[in-house]
């Protein structure tokens, strides 16, 4: 996978990973084209479609598009699966999730991102797994928390 | 700087944000390049699985150069240790692979690859999946390495297509068990060619029939991506057995289901359908099977209301046309061409050109098409298409009539496009006399149908235009006057574009000065085009791209059309041979029959064909054998002749005044010459100081064979000239007779001397005698590189000597020139002038002639 992007219907980019080094510009350039491409498309229109010389899969949740571009030999129905599992693991960790958690907590968004996939494949599709690790990390996260604060008022 | 810091504490949250913040920001700063790798370094060492996952993670994320350098020895090792845990391997495996992406040089292929593999066992499914993405990767660069995956992958994939939906619990999607996995295992098996092992071939057809049997039957949940899975997988196992092309019944299975697809509610569904039907298309098993859902594909084309699956449906019919629904598909695409959206309707164009021309058994029905074309989608009819309809209408005799009286119905329309004018105007200017008899097309009609559309034309139209008129001038004499008068207008003689105002007085000079017999040759037909490939396949893989569905099935077309006997090139070039061409002969030289010496060869073939007789016993040198005789002066072996039907190389080796040279001639067409007969030619002089012996060649040269002769070779005493080799044979019905020069020189017997530098000077003052000595001054032809003069100067034969000359830029050598009765001392000195790029050239030896030969054939080289 090269890059996988959310943004919303009014065409506000959520979040972007990128698998592939860009310089900052062409980054934006894509982003603005590819944007432009998949918001005119209308609701009956297949979820592939060509751009430049990648494939892009896309499909829309709610008022969210998810957007992955892969290349020529990449299976599109498989990648189409997957943003699938993805939108699974948030709504099973933020339970029910929408627009909003992912705006408030975009860093856990990317840190499943993250778990989920790693430089652009599959890494374990296990949803239990991923979710798993997540949840150890957010322990680890909150042990540390109160832990940190006692020691800097030199009470633990 | 902070960052930094953080990644080196010791509490999880903070190296987390560390390396997030790293991840995002990184950039070459050198320091923090060094501080960050050895933090990593250290997360890496240590046990703690969670650091080690964080560090792989932000190595995954940044993947650059010097963190490969640092890292692609370390990470093999953690891969395949025995104890780190599953979730540590997989992320390795997925850091390795995404290092080995962007510099796959810095990776070493060590003992773990065999490791690597065998991770393909592991019970966790997850260091599986990500294992086989490592592997599909490096099987990629490396098949040997990985070759043992092969059975490994077999197996693990009928295990999980077979498995129950209970057994792999947390990894079955929606009921499909392990689509993820499955697929990757498929892509995997890609990189691969079907295995040769009965036991695991046989494995892997049950297994993917199993995938086909699961597809038929009902599915197991109503959700879509329940479906999506399992369609997921089909396909991926449909582009595997495609890639294999060796099961016809799986091939044919395949194609089935793909035609059940076509008409599946889902839209997703029908694109991927006629995508991988494009690639079916093109193997011959399946072929036959593709065809029949001709219909279906036509009628999707004509309701898809999604663009890209129209599309689509247009790549498919393309790939699937072939001589018996030809007629049928183009008439469709035509159709189809008048709605079709302005950013595909070139690439229509093109193909549609494509399949005309090689599909049409009537020529009638392709010039209908391509007029057809331009007045549906002039705009875009690019140029190659309309030159390759004039060029095939100028090939082709018998539909040279048709075509002038097509084209001129068709200008009678009231709006037709500049492209029209175009290919009208060029063929009535050629042909309009075919059609001059009917008093509905009279030259004056024809030229006045022409002239109304003249003002509304470009100009580049307007000149081909005039030009034609000229041509009607020659053609009919009638309708001189009237022409005369339009090129004598204020607006052509006075026109602001140059190219028009030129050709309007020099055509109207022509046409009064001129007598009729001289316009008559100016003004010939246009000789038949020699057959080339098409321009216009050429522009369509551009547009597409390398590496396109249009590129591989051109490839396999290309064995399809010479299996289904294509008629077309046979008569092409017999109907080529068979014009008579006298316009052929520009000089109009008397009425030569065509230059029997085959398609002349690349460089300035024409003007030897026109001066050259065909039946005479040797002909003149080939053109281009100068450039191969300089060649081979300082070099032994390599290709000294090659034209269309003959390839002739040598391979020679020298020792003192002997020398053994085998000729190899290779027969480059699939017919057999007759009578080969090479002969060896020397001049008086020659013959006397060099002798030539050969032996006897087979005069019988098979098709695509290659015959050696042997010429032992004696230098008797110094020579100037060349040999001369003859090659004459009988190609076809045709004799062909080949004359090129054997590059046996002086030097070839020159043997290096060493010697140190009192020794040459010595030598050189002692050859002192102006007789003795000879200079040359010229320019570099070629640049000037110190190593490759060195090399050409040992090449030529003589010792390079270093550390003599006093100015180290100049080269100095020296040899021997060995013949029988004499041996000749040789001493020679380059010296460059980089400025002025040239050289002085200064040969001494102990003969006159030698000293003037060597220096001649010297200065060629540089």
């Amino acid at each position: 996978m090269r890059f996988m992007l959310l943004f919303s219907r009014q065409g506000k980019l959520r979040l972007q990973k990128w698998y592939l080094a860009t310089s900052d510009k062409e980054r934006k350039k894509m982003v603005r084209e590819l944007m432009q491409v998949v918001l005119a498309r209308k609701p009956k229109m297949c979820s592939f479609l060509e751009w430049r010389d990648l494939k892009v899969v896309y499909k829309r949740y709610a008022s969210l598009y998810f957007c992955c571009a892969i290349e020529g030999q990449d299976n599109e129905l498989i990648t189409l699966e997957l943003i699938h599992r993805y939108v699974e693991l948030l709504d099973k960790y933020f339970g029910s999730v929408c627009e909003l958690d992912i705006i408030f907590n975009f860093e856990k968004a990317y840190f499943i991102l993250d778990e989920f996939l790693m430089g652009g494949d599959v890494q374990d599709t296990s949803k239990k797994s991923v979710l798993k690790a997540i949840e150890q990390a957010d322990l680890l996260q909150e042990d540390e928390s109160p832990r940190s604060v006692l020691e800097e008022m030199g009470l633990a | 700087m902070e960052a930094v810091n953080l990644l080196s504490s010791n509490r999880y949250t903070e190296k987390q944000i560390g390396y997030l913040f790293i991840s995002v920001l990184v950039n070459s700063n050198s320091e923090l390049i060094r501080l960050i790798n050895n933090a990593i370094k250290n997360d890496l060492a240590s046990r703690n699985p969670t650091f080690m996952g964080l560090a792989l993670h932000c190595i995954a994320s940044v993947g650059s150069r010097e963190m490969a350098e640092a890292f692609a020895g370390e990470i093999p090792k953690v891969l395949v240790a025995g104890d780190t845990m599953d979730s540590v391997k997989q992320s390795a495996a997925l850091c390795l692979l995404r290092l080995y992406r962007t510099s796959p040089d810095l990776v070493p292929m060590g003992d773990w690859t065999s490791r690597v593999v065998h991770l393909l066992n592991d019970q966790h499914l997850g260091v599986v999946t990500a294992a086989t993405s490592l592997i599909t990767t490096l099987a990629q660069k490396n098949p040997e390495e990985f070759k043992t995956s092969v059975s490994l992958a077999v197996s693990r994939l009928s295990r999980i297509v077979t498995s129950a939906s209970t057994d792999l619990q947390d990894y079955t999607y929606y009921f499909v068990p392990a689509p993820w996995l499955s697929v990757k295992l498929l892509r995997l098996l890609q990189c691969y060619p079907p295995p040769e092992d009965p036991a695991v071939r046989g494995r892997l057809t049950e297994c993917l029939e199993t995938i086909l049997n699961k597809a038929q039957e009902p599915p197991k949940s109503k959700k879509v991506q329940h479906s999506n899975a399992k369609n997921a997988v089909l396909f991926e196992a449909i582009s595997l057995i495609i890639h294999h092309d060796s099961e016809p019944n799986l091939l044919v299975r395949a194609c089935n289901q793909l035609g059940q697809f076509l008409q599946h509610r889902e839209t997703n569904l029908r694109y991927l359908a006629l995508e991988s039907m494009c690639t079916l298309a093109s193997s011959e098993f399946s072929h036959e099977a593709v065809k029949t859902h001709i219909e279906t594909v036509i009628n999707a084309l004509k309701t898809e209301r999604d663009v890209s699956v129209r599309q689509r449906a247009v790549d498919l019919l393309y790939a699937m046309c072939d001589r018996s629904n030809a007629p049928q598909i183009v008439a469709e695409m035509l159709s189809y061409l008048e709605t079709a959206d302005y950013s595909i309707r070139e690439e229509i164009v093109l193909k549609v050109a494509i399949l005309a021309e090689k599909y049409a058994v009537d020529y009638t029905w392709y010039v209908d098409t391509i007029l057809n074309l331009i007045r549906i989608a002039g705009d875009y009819v690019s140029e190659e298409v309309w030159y390759r309809v004039i060029q095939i209408v100028i090939n082709r005799d018998d539909v040279q009539g048709y075509a002038a009286k097509t084209v001129f119905e068709a200008l009678q329309a009231p709006a037709c496009h500049e492209n029209l004018v175009k290919v009208g105007g060029y063929i009535l200017g050629e042909f309009g006399n075919l059609i001059a008899g009917d008093p509905r097309s009279s030259p004056l009609v024809q030229f006045n149908l022409l002239h109304s559309k003249f003002h509304l034309c470009s100009v580049p139209t307007r000149a081909l235009l005039l030009s034609t008129y000229i041509k009607f001038v020659n053609l009919f004499p009638e309708v001189k006057a009237t022409i005369q008068d339009v090129l004598r207008s204020d607006s052509q003689l006075r026109n602001a574009d140059v190219e028009l105002q030129q050709r309007a007085v020099e055509y109207l000079r022509l046409s009064t000065v001129a007598s009729t017999d001289i316009l008559a040759t100016v003004l010939e037909e246009m000789p038949p085009f020699p057959e080339r490939a098409s321009s216009i396949l050429a522009k369509l893989k551009k547009k597409k791209g390398p590496g396109t569905v249009t590129g591989l099935e051109d490839a396999k077309r290309e064995r399809g059309v010479d299996v289904n006997g294509g008629p077309e090139p046979a008569p092409a070039s017999a109907s080529a041979a068979s014009t008579p061409s006298p316009s052929a002969d520009l000089l109009g030289l008397g009425a030569t029959p065509p230059a029997p010496a085959g398609p002349p060869p690349s460089s300035g073939g024409l003007l030897v064909d026109v001066f050259s007789d065909s039946a005479s016993a040797v002909a003149p040198l080939a053109p281009g054998s100068e450039d191969n005789f300089a060649r081979f002066v300082c070099k032994n072996n390599g290709v000294l002749f090659e034209n269309q039907l003959l390839q002739i190389g040598l391979k020679s080796e020298f020792r003192q005044n002997l020398g053994r040279m085998f000729i190899f001639y290779g027969n480059k067409t699939s017919t057999q010459f007759l009578n080969f007969t090479p002969t060896l030619i020397c001049s008086d002089d020659l013959q006397s100081n060099l002798t030539l012996q050969t032996k006897p060649v087979d005069p019988t040269v098979d098709g695509g064979a290659q015959v050696q002769q042997v010429v032992n070779i004696e230098c008797v005493s110094d020579f100037m000239e060349a040999p001369v080799l003859n090659i004459q044979f009988r190609y076809g019905g045709t004799f062909q007779n080949v004359s090129v020069q054997l590059p046996i020189t002086l030097n070839k017997f020159f043997q290096p001397t060493e010697m140190a530098s009192q020794d040459f000077f010595q030598r050189w003052k002692q050859l002192s005698n102006p007789q003795q000595e000879v200079q040359n001054i010229f320019k570099a032809k070629h640049p000037m590189d110190t190593e490759i003069t060195k090399a050409k100067i040992i090449g030529f034969g003589s010792a390079l000597l270093e550390e003599v000359d006093p100015n180290p830029a100049n080269f100095v050598g020296a040899g021997i020139i060995h013949s029988k009765t004499t041996q000749i001392g040789c001493l020679l000195r380059l010296e460059p002038n980089l400025q002025a790029q040239m050289y002085r050239l200064t040969l001494r030896t102990s003969k006159e002639s030698v000293s003037q030969r060597l220096c001649e054939l010297l200065s060629e080289q540089f």
